[in-house]
């Protein structure tokens, strides 16, 4: 299904997209205010942008540095080429360790690879325990936003979740009851957990280590009372050095959230005593991406979720709209590099208003990825007959002065004298929420004539 | 000896020269207020944003082509329209980059900015006394940086306000979100329908809670959008593009 089609269904409730826009605004607002109090904000942008073009052109040493470095410090270090290969991996680790038990702190790309169903239909218990993954993964719904996965539900809806799943009581939607029954929740599966595994945001070549970042410290509580942890990343989570955090940290938490840091930013750099680390190191595509020159630049993304807070159509069509793993303007960067027929829709979804690349921390062109998404699409992929056939022939009737000119008094004549009947109909989108343009009695065209004429 | 003048040629986009006279003429007049030698190149038809937009780039070398043609010649190509413009300067990169095309992509200029940068000019002698909202349309703001950015960390500039501020009797009204998209986008408006008229019936609301009469900017695909959905909706504001606005003298 196109995002049109659902973002016309999630429309549905005016109410609902209202909230969902305000909340999203609020968000992006305070990342202004907290963004533009730094001296320098701009210059720290193009830094992060740059020590990531740097890192993407040398990519395969800071990867061979890292797992050297990492090893050096007791980490077991695995390579998957792709998604079946990083879940396997992960199940060989879990049943070596006879793991049934699972706590997970938020990863995008265990998302992406779909680890969470991998690993339940072999008998093991996946927990999410950031707060908003435990509440849409009850839901049985995917993360609507990196950031805030369940930004899609409101007090009310999760009231009557945990009800369901958890037996608490109907609370009118009061946050803190709610989260107080969380926290119970979850404290039962941190204690009983085999195994922790964990997303990572930086992954420093020159030591070896990897840094998670959370607000609800739920990465330190899985790691430090399970046995094992396995740390899962894709390759483009290098940073060259230690020192570079410095740039990234004061660059993510901001552009997420508009907080000056995240509450935890915890360092993973060996196992402790008796237990094992693990880092699970993941193609899946990005070589690919990494190939493709205009679109290269989308693999410096931090995932800070800062473009879909801004962008005007993921406030008002909803993360699921998207359909992929990473929704939003990066969503719709990454996704047709993965698949193309299947994502073909999203580069459409944006009026190019540019506001994705100005809040970007590591300055991704978005929105002219986009538009050079739409010309490798049109090329690739079979496109509907009727916006085919008015574009060719308007790119014809417009490079030639007589026919457009025919063409405009046609049109001009069509609007104006048509049954209103024939003009607002199903067939036509523009009309359904909006008037026409009222024609005049004529063009510029001929008014100039006219007063040339008149000298 | 009489200084020699500025040489202008006069870029009415498609959509303007079909529907929206006005704009084309208060442009013209206006240019023709500020001393210019002002031509308007009667084969032109198009900048081929349309395509490039939707994917069809390829299609519509024809059209640029034909538009360096109708140009080449000018000191300045100016016209009333920021994305227009802008499509110009960033997306004739697909044609050769003959010393035609390179000085027609650096000499197209939207119409506030001539003023404003070219000209020098901020004070046109024009009267509006109404109270008046500007939207900033994306392409102008963030593509042709024709004022600050709500996201970008600086100071605060405007050239469209610059202008608007020295109209008599204007008064410029604030809006609680003072950059945010309209939604139409072109092909979108039709192409994800829901989403590009909710955005502009929450772009009219921040206008009405504003208080405004007269709701301007410098690209008037926004302003159709925009006022389509107003007249849908027979809501009490009017729409004008910023030249018939600085070519006034209520």
């Amino acid at each position: 299904m196109s995002h049109a089609t659902k973002a016309a269904e999630f429309n549905k409730n005016e109410a609902k997209v209202n909230w969902h826009d305000k909340a999203l605004w609020y968000v992006r607002e305070k990342r202004d205010k907290s963004a533009h109090n730094v001296q320098g904000w701009e210059y720290l942008r193009q830094l992060g942008s740059k020590i990531k073009a740097n890192v993407l052109s040398n990519l395969d040493e800071y990867l061979i540095q890292f797992e050297a470095n990492a090893k050096k410090n007791g980490i077991h270090v695995h390579w998957a080429s792709d998604a079946e290969e990083h879940n396997n991996i992960v199940n060989d680790i879990l049943s070596k360790h006879n793991a049934k038990k699972v706590v997970k702190s938020k990863s995008m790309l265990t998302e992406e690879c779909h680890l969470n169903p991998f690993l339940e239909s072999r008998g093991i218990e996946v927990v999410d325990t950031d707060l908003g993954e435990r509440i849409v993964q009850l839901a049985q719904e995917p993360p609507s936003h990196i950031v805030l996965p369940a930004i899609h539900k409101t007090k009310e809806d999760v009231d009557e979740l945990f009800q369901e799943h958890l037996g608490t009581t109907p609370s009118q939607g009061n946050p803190e009851y709610l989260v107080g029954e969380a926290r119970k929740h979850l404290r039962d599966k941190f204690l009983n957990a085999d195994v922790a595994i964990t997303g990572v945001n930086f992954a420093v070549a020159d030591t070896g280590g990897v840094v998670v970042c959370t607000n609800e410290g739920n990465a330190d509580m899985g790691v430090h009372l399970a046995k094992a942890h396995i740390a899962c990343m894709g390759i483009e989570k290098i940073i060259p050095k230690e020192k570079h955090l410095g740039v990234f940290l004061r660059l993510l938490a901001r552009s997420a959230t508009g907080q000056p840091i995240t509450t935890y930013s915890s360092h993973f750099n060996k196992p402790e005593d008796g237990k094992e680390m693990h880092i699970v190191i993941v193609d899946n595509g990005r070589t690919e991406q990494l190939s493709r020159e205009d679109f290269r630049a989308s693999l410096h993304c931090i995932r800070c979720g800062a473009c879909m807070n801004t962008c005007p159509i993921y406030r008002r069509s909803g993360g699921h709209s998207y359909d992929y793993t990473i929704p939003g303007p990066i969503g719709s960067i990454l996704s047709p590099g993965k698949d193309l027929k299947k994502h073909s829709s999203l580069p459409f979804a944006s009026t190019l208003c540019g506001s994705c690349s100005n809040v970007c921390p590591v300055k991704i062109n978005i929105h002219e990825q986009l538009y050079k998404w739409r010309q490798v699409i049109v090329k690739e992929q079979k496109q509907p007959m009727v916006k085919k056939s008015i574009l060719k022939t308007a790119g014809v009737v417009l490079s030639k002065p007589g026919l457009y000119r025919i063409a405009g008094k046609t049109a001009r004549f069509m609007l104006k004298n048509a049954p209103k009947f024939m003009i607002y109909n199903k067939l036509n989108a523009w009309g359904k929420a909006r008037d026409l343009p009222e024609v005049k009695g004529q063009n510029f065209d001929d008014w100039y004539k006219k007063r040339q004429k008149n000298g | 000896m009489q200084k020699k003048k500025i040489k202008v040629g006069l870029f009415i986009p498609c959509y303007i020269n079909q529907l929206y006279p006005q704009v084309g003429i208060a442009t013209l007049e206006l240019l023709e207020k500020l001393d210019v030698d002002v031509d308007y190149p009667q084969r032109q038809t198009c900048c081929g944003q349309p395509l490039g937009n939707s994917g069809y780039e390829e299609d519509s070398k024809g059209i640029c082509n034909l538009f360096v043609e109708n140009f080449k010649e000018y000191d300045f190509i100016v016209g009333p329209s920021g994305s227009c413009i802008y499509h110009i300067k960033h997306h004739f990169d697909i044609l050769e980059q003959t010393p035609e095309v390179k000085r027609v992509r650096n000499n197209a200029f939207e119409l506030c900015e001539f003023i404003v940068k070219i000209l020098g000019k901020t004070d046109l002698g024009a009267s509006f006394p109404h109270k008046v909202g500007l939207h900033k349309s994306c392409h102008g703001l963030r593509g042709l940086k024709l004022g600050s950015c709500s996201e970008v960390q600086g100071e605060h500039y405007s050239t469209e306000e610059d202008l608007l501020n020295q109209v008599r009797g204007l008064e410029l009204m604030s809006l609680n979100r003072k950059d945010e998209c309209c939604g139409f986008g072109g092909t979108f408006a039709v192409f994800e329908e829901a989403i590009s008229s909710k955005m502009g019936k929450d772009r009219v609301q921040d206008h009405l809670s504003s208080d405004v009469e007269v709701l301007t900017g410098a690209d008037h695909s926004c302003l159709m959008h925009l006022e389509g959905i107003i007249n849908r909706n027979k809501q009490p504001i009017k729409v004008m593009h910023i030249a018939e606005i600085l070519n006034s003298s209520l």
